[in-house]
């Protein structure tokens, strides 16, 4: 622990080039392999006139730079509301997915995209993926609300409530959207099996300009709410006693997660373990501070997306895995860890 | 410092505490006593703002305690809860310098005065441990000086509210924090502690709040709140009331 605390900056520094090198990897690696030198070469191509082969260049540019961004924006928005609703629960096993935020913002989303495009088709089509992301936010701030309530006691949050709630909420959304894909044509199907396993596959710069949009404002804000997080640990009335404004801040707590989350569910579809693991990773690092825990999460969470997919890509190429499944792969083994480590503890 | 006038609190239709009245100066420790359900908690849930009275009002350095706003507020009050929930793997330095959260006074003042803080209530060599790895006495002294630290700099215009902070310790313990208490007031700081134990209450406390079904019973030194006969009226248990062979308070013998 004390060894943790000295070498803080030298881990953060190491993060920043295991970051640098996933990036690398994710715009490099794929079933076409662009050789490192080359994919360096593509991304200055703007600074030289170097001739390079022009599929190359397409393949970086107008596949795999728009699929690495979308990775780093979901990686880093996932690991970062994780970290937040787990200050937010006062628990460390919170996680967007096991608690049905998720699965209310993948709902929302649907119903946009199966119902909305017949209310909405007066509107110009650009306002769609607007509209999508819209319904996943509002999906996601009544789960968020509705869980929190729900796993609420008075000795603070309870995870069985909290997953219970999770989990039916996840099968409601699960027999919506089921019902929607009866109603869906084609197109609509497709997009709707997409949502249930999560992939970066649809990147593009459209998508990744919605989504940047809505993760700037999540990453501008949350990171200010670090303090006031770090008392909430404490137990509400600890934080009212420190005079810090619980109400105004959960409020803008649950607000900021639903959007990141509905935002990263619109672009990627379910992507589960991301928001529990890597802050778990950061606080066995750095230690619990908010003021750490927060901003290092995003750095680990693009990093471990990037190389996730990239794993996606690889692994049965030239078809592909969906990025939610190796996720669930990694994560869920860690998550039931955790579970048994709380459980010999004593509570959960 | 405290003041509180004609303080009545409802809970859903009961009236749970009615017309309560006292003040706490700075330097004084209060200790107040009761029963459980006598109305202990809601009357701390009422000092800290958390619950709003039905009538009456409550004062903090001569402004009503609703009127200041809540970081000038957390400045001069601070409270001990009975047991905190924390079950992150925060160092014992970081929870001390959470007290400074609503201070604006520059890394340089915080740090010298959360490491005060735990030298005070002697946690300085825990430092740089994990919260989750420290024994139950132990954590309730670093929130202890987690409350210090956040009215450390409030001498004379401050107040600390401790809730049961002894109800976890073994006796060695429980007479540090109270010790503490002490040592805070002397530091010109107003102390309210509910107790349970009359002892205890008896030994730390300048003066003695007794309450009993949501009214103030007696009020005054340990001498004149603790007779045989209010104990048997309040508590229901007949006790003999000696005079400490140690020192000038009463010794409550069950």
């Amino acid at each position: 622990m004390v060894a943790a605390y000295r070498f803080k900056p030298v881990i953060t520094l190491l993060l920043l080039a295991l970051l640098l090198v996933a990036v690398l990897l994710s715009l490099a690696l794929g079933p076409v392999a662009i050789p490192l030198g080359d994919t360096l070469r593509v991304l200055l191509r703007w600074f030289s006139t170097a001739d390079l082969p022009t599929d190359q260049v397409l393949i970086i540019e107008h596949i795999r730079l728009p699929r690495t961004l979308m990775g780093i924006l979901v990686g880093a928005t996932l690991a970062l509301t994780g970290a937040a609703m787990q200050g937010l629960f006062r628990n460390p096993l919170a996680d967007p997915g096991l608690i049905g935020v998720s699965s209310g913002a993948a709902l929302g989303a649907a119903l946009m995209i199966v119902l909305g495009s017949s209310m909405l088709s007066a509107l110009p089509s650009f306002v769609l993926p607007y509209a999508t992301v819209l319904g996943a936010f509002a999906g996601g701030v009544i789960t968020t609300w509705l869980v929190y309530r729900l796993g609420q006691s008075v000795q603070g949050t309870s995870v069985a409530s909290m997953l219970l709630a999770g989990i039916a909420i996840a099968a409601i959304s699960g027999a919506v959207i089921g019902m929607l894909s009866y109603l869906a044509d084609d197109a609509m199907l497709r997009t709707l099996t997409f949502w249930n396993m999560g992939s970066l596959g649809s990147a593009n710069y459209q998508r990744v300009a919605v989504l940047a949009l809505c993760c700037a404002l999540v990453w501008w804000r949350l990171p200010r709410q670090a303090k006031a997080l770090n008392a909430l640990l404490l137990g509400e009335s600890e934080a009212r006693h420190l005079g810090v404004d619980v109400e105004r801040v959960k409020r803008e707590l649950v607000l900021l997660t639903a959007l990141g989350v509905g935002a990263c569910v619109a672009a990627a579809g379910l992507i589960g373990f991301v928001g529990l693991v890597v802050p778990h990773l950061v606080r066995l690092l750095l230690g619990a501070d908010h003021r750490r825990v927060l901003p290092v999460s995003m750095l680990l969470g693009a990093s471990l997306l990037l190389l996730a997919d990239v794993g996606a890509r690889l692994l049965i190429a030239p078809a592909e895995l969906p990025l939610g499944i190796i996720t669930a792969l990694l994560g869920a083994p860690f998550f039931l860890a955790l579970l048994m480590r709380a459980q010999r503890r004593g509570g959960v | 410092m405290l003041l509180v006038e004609g303080l009545c609190c409802e809970r859903g239709r009961n009236k749970v505490l009615r017309d309560i009245d006292f003040k706490v100066a700075a330097g004084e420790v209060l200790a107040v006593l009761g029963t459980n359900g006598a109305g202990k908690s809601t009357l701390l849930a009422s000092l800290t703002g958390e619950l709003t009275p039905s009538a009456g009002r409550v004062e903090l350095a001569g402004r009503a305690l609703a009127d200041w706003p809540p970081l000038e507020r957390a400045r001069r009050l601070a409270v001990l809860p009975q047991s905190s929930s924390l079950a992150f793997a925060f160092s014992v330095t970081e929870v001390v310098a959470m007290g400074r959260l609503p201070h604006a006074s520059g890394q340089q003042q915080d740090d010298a005065i959360v490491m005060q803080a735990m030298h005070a209530t002697d946690v300085s060599h825990l430092a740089t441990r994990s919260y989750l790895s420290l024994s139950g006495g132990e954590r309730q002294r670093v929130h202890l000086a987690r409350v210090l630290s956040q009215v450390w700099d409030a001498a004379g215009q401050g107040c600390l509210l401790l809730d049961e902070p002894t109800s976890s310790l073994d006796l060695a313990h429980q007479q540090l924090i109270l010790q503490q208490a002490r040592d805070m007031a002397a530091r010109g700081l107003a102390v309210i502690v509910v107790l349970h134990d009359l002892n205890l209450a008896a030994r730390y406390a300048d003066r003695l709040l007794l309450l009993h079904q949501g009214r103030v019973r007696s009020i005054g030194t340990p001498w004149d709140v603790l007779s045989v006969e209010r104990i048997a009226e309040v508590f229901g248990v007949v006790v003999q009331v000696e005079k400490h062979p140690l020192q000038d308070s009463p010794l409550i013998i069950v």
